[in-house]
């Protein structure tokens, strides 16, 4: 939920910006052209805006041809979604190992379109050349396999809808920090994934009876390198090669990258090189230094793989503003351990609980979109969300997760998120 | 029909050798890799070290290094910067702020070895040789107090050297809250 355009300040009929860069080229010329086309959108990248094309008028845009056909060879969104992108935070230290968010608080359904996935690189994104990137599989197997990625898709393939999610979503420290959804638990996608299964490919290079890990490493920068449990890999990981529909993503791991479902995102290793089969894991950086979760008393867990049920409200969420009289209540759950059995939402800050509708597919370990219709009375009120999984585990409060956990340990928070309603509609973080 | 016969016959131990994959259930796709092949990608290294490659450094080796290529991240002594802190925080983790570093939290020292062998400098990964991740390793070490200032470290010393933080590691205990 988005403010209403504004109409245009100068109530000027406006044109396009491919109107007016013409035009201004052809009369003024050089930085003048520039000027003036500021003058009359606001800014390059603002599309031109201006009153209602309701009746009794025709609408302009009916009064002449669109744009031609193919004249996008590959299709953007409208100028007017703009603002409809990542969630890049401001002021970081370095953007070689960071990350950005999905705007979830923007988008409808359960599938995340492939340019708003969330990121979390190491080493940066690499320009790999899929015809040069080799995968190898070695280790404790009876038979070593290097693989071009047009041999990997000879392989029998398979489909799935998974959500992946980053581990530190949010941290524990921050959580006060965010204004919207997206800022708060961004850090998680869902896509339909197009590969092989790991399995097919272990079966194929014949697993030694000892192996009992598999250490994935990535071809970028980093060498993104984490183990992973030999059972997960003849389960349901797969080999991924494509996200709704085309070709992974560079962000996502062009050309191949692993996908563990319901496993923190961070061990669905992108842009995979190397596979090694062993029977202890690397204990990698990514596996002591990182990625293990400080308790009170200053032990870190270790080889905390499963994302544990959440829900976020993404509307109405923090920095949106409704009106009285009906809103429904929307958002997204999801579970690494599996289906989504309930959703209950709570519009009197956790005092009383009543069942969402949930939005069918609902899958394994996979965005599960859940609505309930609500009518605002105008007072301040807190709402939220808890998420039920198929094992019957429901979703905890900060309160309850920090009980145990206490504050440092960054990784795994799936807390329920309390959206704030001040009587002007004003939705903000009830952390805060 | 006779020349079809023989065209068969003549191709059977062809076909039997191409469809021997086939014939035990598997694909066939893809090749083996060679020894040299594998070597040149077989990079990580297990707490244990046991693919620790030869070479040595000394920690005054890995100063040297360390103030080229690490400092301006990392500062002149660990303290932090653009990167992650190395030094200091042991004794922190039990409190309000835990001060995680190379000193006070990894649990094992050949786990550096691979981590800068693979990823750092950061702009420029892979770079360092042997002897250069060794003497970086050695640096670093000291500057946590766990080894001495004439200490070099190699796939023998490397393994031996104890990380406090060694046993500060638990398995995953959830469901924990609800």
């Amino acid at each position: 939920m988005r403010d209403e355009a504004e109409p245009g300040a100068n109530g000027r009929t406006a044109r396009s910006r491919r109107q007016i860069l013409a035009a201004g080229t052809a009369l003024v010329g050089g930085s003048l052209a520039g000027r003036a086309m500021a003058a009359e959108t606001g800014s390059v990248d603002t599309p031109p805006q201006g009153p209602p094309q309701g009746p009794p008028d025709v609408p302009r845009w009916m009064k002449e041809p669109g744009a031609d056909v193919g004249s996008e060879p590959y299709g953007q969104p409208s100028p007017y979604e703009k603002d409809v992108i990542r969630n890049i935070p401001k002021g970081g230290k370095q953007y070689t190992s960071s990350a950005s968010r999905t705007p979830l608080q923007d988008l409808d359904g359960i599938i995340t379109p492939n340019g708003l996935f969330y990121e979390r690189h190491h080493g940066g994104i690499p320009a790999i050349d899929p015809s040069a990137h080799r995968l190898m599989i070695h280790g404790l197997v009876e038979r070593p396999l290097l693989l071009t990625m047009d041999e990997l898709r000879r392989f029998p393939t398979e489909s799935h809808i998974y959500f992946l999610e980053c581990s530190g979503n949010p941290g524990f420290e921050v959580i006060k920090q965010g204004r919207t959804a997206s800022d708060l638990v961004g850090l998680a996608s869902c896509c339909e994934w197009t590969g092989v299964r790991l399995k097919t490919i272990l079966d194929e290079v014949g697993v030694k009876p000892e192996a009992r890990w598999v250490v994935a490493e990535g071809a970028d920068a980093a060498a993104l390198t984490r183990s992973v449990p030999l059972e997960k890999c003849l389960d349901d990981a797969l080999l991924v090669f494509s996200q709704n529909g085309e070709r992974l993503r560079p962000q996502q791991g062009y050309p191949v990258r692993l996908l563990l479902p319901g496993f923190e995102g961070n061990m669905s290793v992108k842009w995979l090189r190397r596979l090694n089969v062993v029977a202890e894991p690397a204990y990698s950086r990514e596996e002591t230094a990182k990625y293990t979760d400080s308790m009170p008393n200053g032990t870190a867990r270790q080889f905390t793989f499963v994302m544990e049920a959440k829900s976020i409200i993404t509307r109405p969420s923090g920095t949106q503003r409704i009106a009285k009289g009906f809103n429904e209540i929307t958002g997204l759950a999801w579970s690494g351990r599996g289906r989504i059995t309930g959703v209950e939402v709570s519009v009197d800050g956790g005092a009383t609980w009543q069942a969402a509708r949930l939005q069918e597919p609902v899958l394994n370990r996979a965005f599960t979109r859940f609505r309930l219709p609500w009518s605002w009375d105008g007072q301040a009120a807190t709402i939220l969300s808890r998420a039920t999984d198929q094992t019957g585990y429901v979703q905890p409060s900060f309160a309850d997760l920090t009980a145990v956990r206490g504050m440092k340990s960054f990784y795994h928070n799936n807390a329920i998120v309390p959206w704030r309603i001040a009587t002007d509609g004003e939705v903000s973080n009830g952390y805060v | 029909m006779a020349t079809s016969r023989l065209l068969r016959l003549l191709s059977l131990p062809l076909a039997l050798l191409a469809s021997s994959a086939q014939a035990e259930g598997r694909f066939g796709f893809g090749r083996a890799p060679s020894p040299e092949e594998i070597a040149g990608w077989n990079i990580d290294i297990d707490r244990d070290g046991r693919k620790l490659p030869p070479g040595r450094g000394s920690v005054a080796q890995g100063k040297a290094l360390f103030e080229a290529q690490c400092a301006g991240c990392h500062g002149t002594k660990g303290e932090g910067g653009i990167g992650d802190r190395l030094a200091g925080g042991q004794g922190s983790l039990a409190t309000p702020k835990p001060v995680k570093t190379v000193g006070s939290f990894w649990p094992y020292a050949p786990t550096l070895y691979d981590y800068i062998h693979r990823a750092m400098p950061m702009n420029a990964p892979q770079s360092l040789k042997p002897d250069e991740v060794y003497a970086l390793v050695a640096y670093l070490l000291n500057l946590n107090g766990l080894v001495p200032d004439d200490a070099v470290m190699d796939a023998a010393t490397l393994p031996k050297v104890t990380m406090p933080n060694r046993d500060g590691f638990v398995p995953d205990p959830r469901p924990d809250a609800r």
